[in-house]
């Protein structure tokens, strides 16, 4: 049941809770502990709003940084991370395995910005050993939503 | 030319749901919940497989049973859902769609003047296949108070010295009717003792809310006298890919396979491929969908439910069947006063045989946003009906 109730909102974080209960087949107060508990659990950190900012006026920049780090005595790259995702302008971090350590996705105004942000703060942490910044031209697909794709039902309108 | 045309073929109706469909299309922002077909893609894996095919040039003729790869795949397939043994070689044929092999399945069986045991409210053509095949349509009208299940009672009343199949239609469109292990058990008895085939329609097997389907063929003494007939329609959103299958005894394959050779060939040759990877990798998609259509189902019984109308729950397909009696008008005038005054096309019962008059078909092929303008839009039609 939890992994259905997440697969809905995972798709879907504004579905109402008697909608969420009927399509599950529970009760509302039933369905309403349980978002509750696993928010508490931690397992429920935020509900977000899927934006594809280049349909608006707004000027928004994304990079990914490949950044390789030396891992710090007894916390690996933990602290690292944390002083990374400590910026709000970084929008994720991620340990990764392979050719580098910590990818992290910056979202900023600007591409000057981006460049500040990783001349002057990012490669000057003192465990940054390298980072490689990538730009990001166009979003095709987000959190598994194509951005493009058109709502159109193609089908006959009745059929058998 | 002044020759008549064929008086059989005169004589057959053309389906209710087409005359209902013209009346559609003349209208505009129509919410449709009349469509028996998935509002899923086809998963891109499988789809993706038919277009290496067409890259690789695999254009070509298959056997006129279905590709050895696929029919193996097929017969795989059953062995792990419901722990029969076809054999690949002889046992298993790929037909355009289920519909094919419905039609073929019957033409196989029957002689001049055989019986047909068709229970309804059920899909649209098996009576005009038994027809045009020159055998008898025997119609059992199924009844809601057993939520459109056929019982043995019902079967030994339709059977006469003259019946050679009963067609079995479950999952059931339009009803979402299922049937269990213990329904069929006692129906194959009967049906053993008489000696009667059954040609069982399991396009929507994939597709069941409570128990996983049961097909009749694993019956004891059952496979010998089944043709099981399945699709990849439903299961994997592949209705345009017209690409369905029939397993049955080598005796009745051999002479499907003389009618499917002479009139259709074979399937066509990139669903053929493209099928093969539905069976393969297409378990997961399946969860899924089946995931959603459920709740879309829960979604519908609810708001009949709280609409106070009469529905009973359904396990299958993806219709529910709510009953429209207390409104006092035949399905098909409901059904078109629904249409004009609120643009919402729904398929009158009556379409899918007479036992189907009083209810309508609801399909949730569609997305929850949809049925819930829908039914906000039902609701206040049932409530202006009402006063």
């Amino acid at each position: 049941m939890r992994e259905e109730m997440l697969s809905i909102l995972e798709k879907n974080g504004r579905i109402g809770l008697k909608d969420l209960a009927v399509m599950l087949g529970i009760s509302e107060i039933e369905a309403a502990n349980e978002m509750a508990e696993m928010e508490k659990e931690g397992i429920i950190c935020a509900y977000h709003t899927l934006i594809d900012w280049e349909k608006t006026s707004i000027e928004k920049v994304t990079a990914l940084i490949e950044v390789r780090v030396t891992p710090q005595r007894g916390q690996g790259f933990d602290s690292m991370a944390e002083r990374i995702y400590n910026y709000p302008e970084v929008r994720a971090v991620y340990l990764i395995s392979g050719g580098f350590d910590l990818l992290v996705i910056l979202e900023e105004k600007s591409l000057r910005e981006i460049a500040n942000f990783v001349s002057e703060k990012l490669s000057t942490l003192d465990s940054v050993l390298s980072t490689a910044t990538h730009f990001i031209l166009k979003k095709y697909k987000d959190h598994g939503t194509i951005l493009s794709k058109k709502n159109s039902d193609e089908r006959e309108i009745i059929t058998p | 030319m002044t020759k008549e045309l064929s008086n059989k073929v005169i004589s057959i109706k053309p389906s209710g749901i087409r005359k209902f469909f013209d009346l559609v299309s003349e209208m505009k922002d129509v919410i449709s919940l009349g469509v028996g077909e998935p509002d899923f893609d086809t998963p891109w894996h499988i789809r993706e497989e038919g277009i290496y095919s067409l890259e690789k040039g695999r254009t070509f003729y298959t056997s006129n049973s279905g590709l050895k790869p696929l029919r193996q795949e097929i017969s795989n397939y059953i062995k792990r859902t419901q722990n029969i043994i076809y054999n690949p070689d002889n046992e298993i044929m790929v037909t355009v769609g289920g519909s094919e092999a419905i039609d073929i399945g019957i033409r196989a069986l029957v002689n001049d003047g055989d019986e047909v045991i068709i229970p309804q409210p059920s899909y649209v053509s098996y009576e005009p296949c038994t027809i045009l095949a020159n055998a008898k349509p025997v119609i059992i009208n199924l009844k809601a108070e057993n939520d459109f299940r056929l019982t043995p009672q019902e079967l030994i009343n339709s059977i006469t010295n003259k019946t050679k199949i009963l067609v079995l239609p479950y999952p059931n469109n339009p009803t979402g009717a299922i049937m269990e292990r213990s329904d069929l058990e006692k129906i194959s008895k009967i049906l053993i003792e008489k000696d009667i085939y059954v040609l069982s329609d399991e396009i929507y097997s994939e597709l069941t809310y409570k128990n996983k389907h049961v097909s009749i063929a694993s019956i004891e003494g059952m496979q010998e006298r089944t043709i099981l007939i399945n699709g990849f329609s439903k299961s994997y959103a592949m209705t345009g890919w017209r690409l369905g299958y029939a397993c049955a005894p080598k005796d009745i394959i051999s002479q499907m396979v003389k009618i499917h050779q002479f009139t259709i060939m074979c399937a066509p040759t990139t669903s053929q491929y493209a099928a093969v990877s539905a069976l393969k990798n297409g378990d997961n998609d399946v969860n899924v969908m089946r995931q959603s259509y459920n709740q879309r189902r829960r979604f519908l019984l609810n708001a009949f439910k709280e609409m106070n109308v009469e529905c009973f729950e359904p396990f299958g397909a993806f219709y529910v069947f709510p009953s429209i009696k207390e409104f006092g008008m035949t399905s098909e005038e409901f059904a078109e006063k629904l249409l004009k005054e609120e643009h919402i096309a729904a398929v009158p019962g009556s379409a899918f045989g007479q036992s189907g008059e009083g209810h309508l078909r609801i399909s949730y092929a569609y997305s929850i946003e949809k049925l819930k303008t829908a039914m906000e839009r039902f609701n206040h039609f049932v409530q202006k009906l009402r006063k």
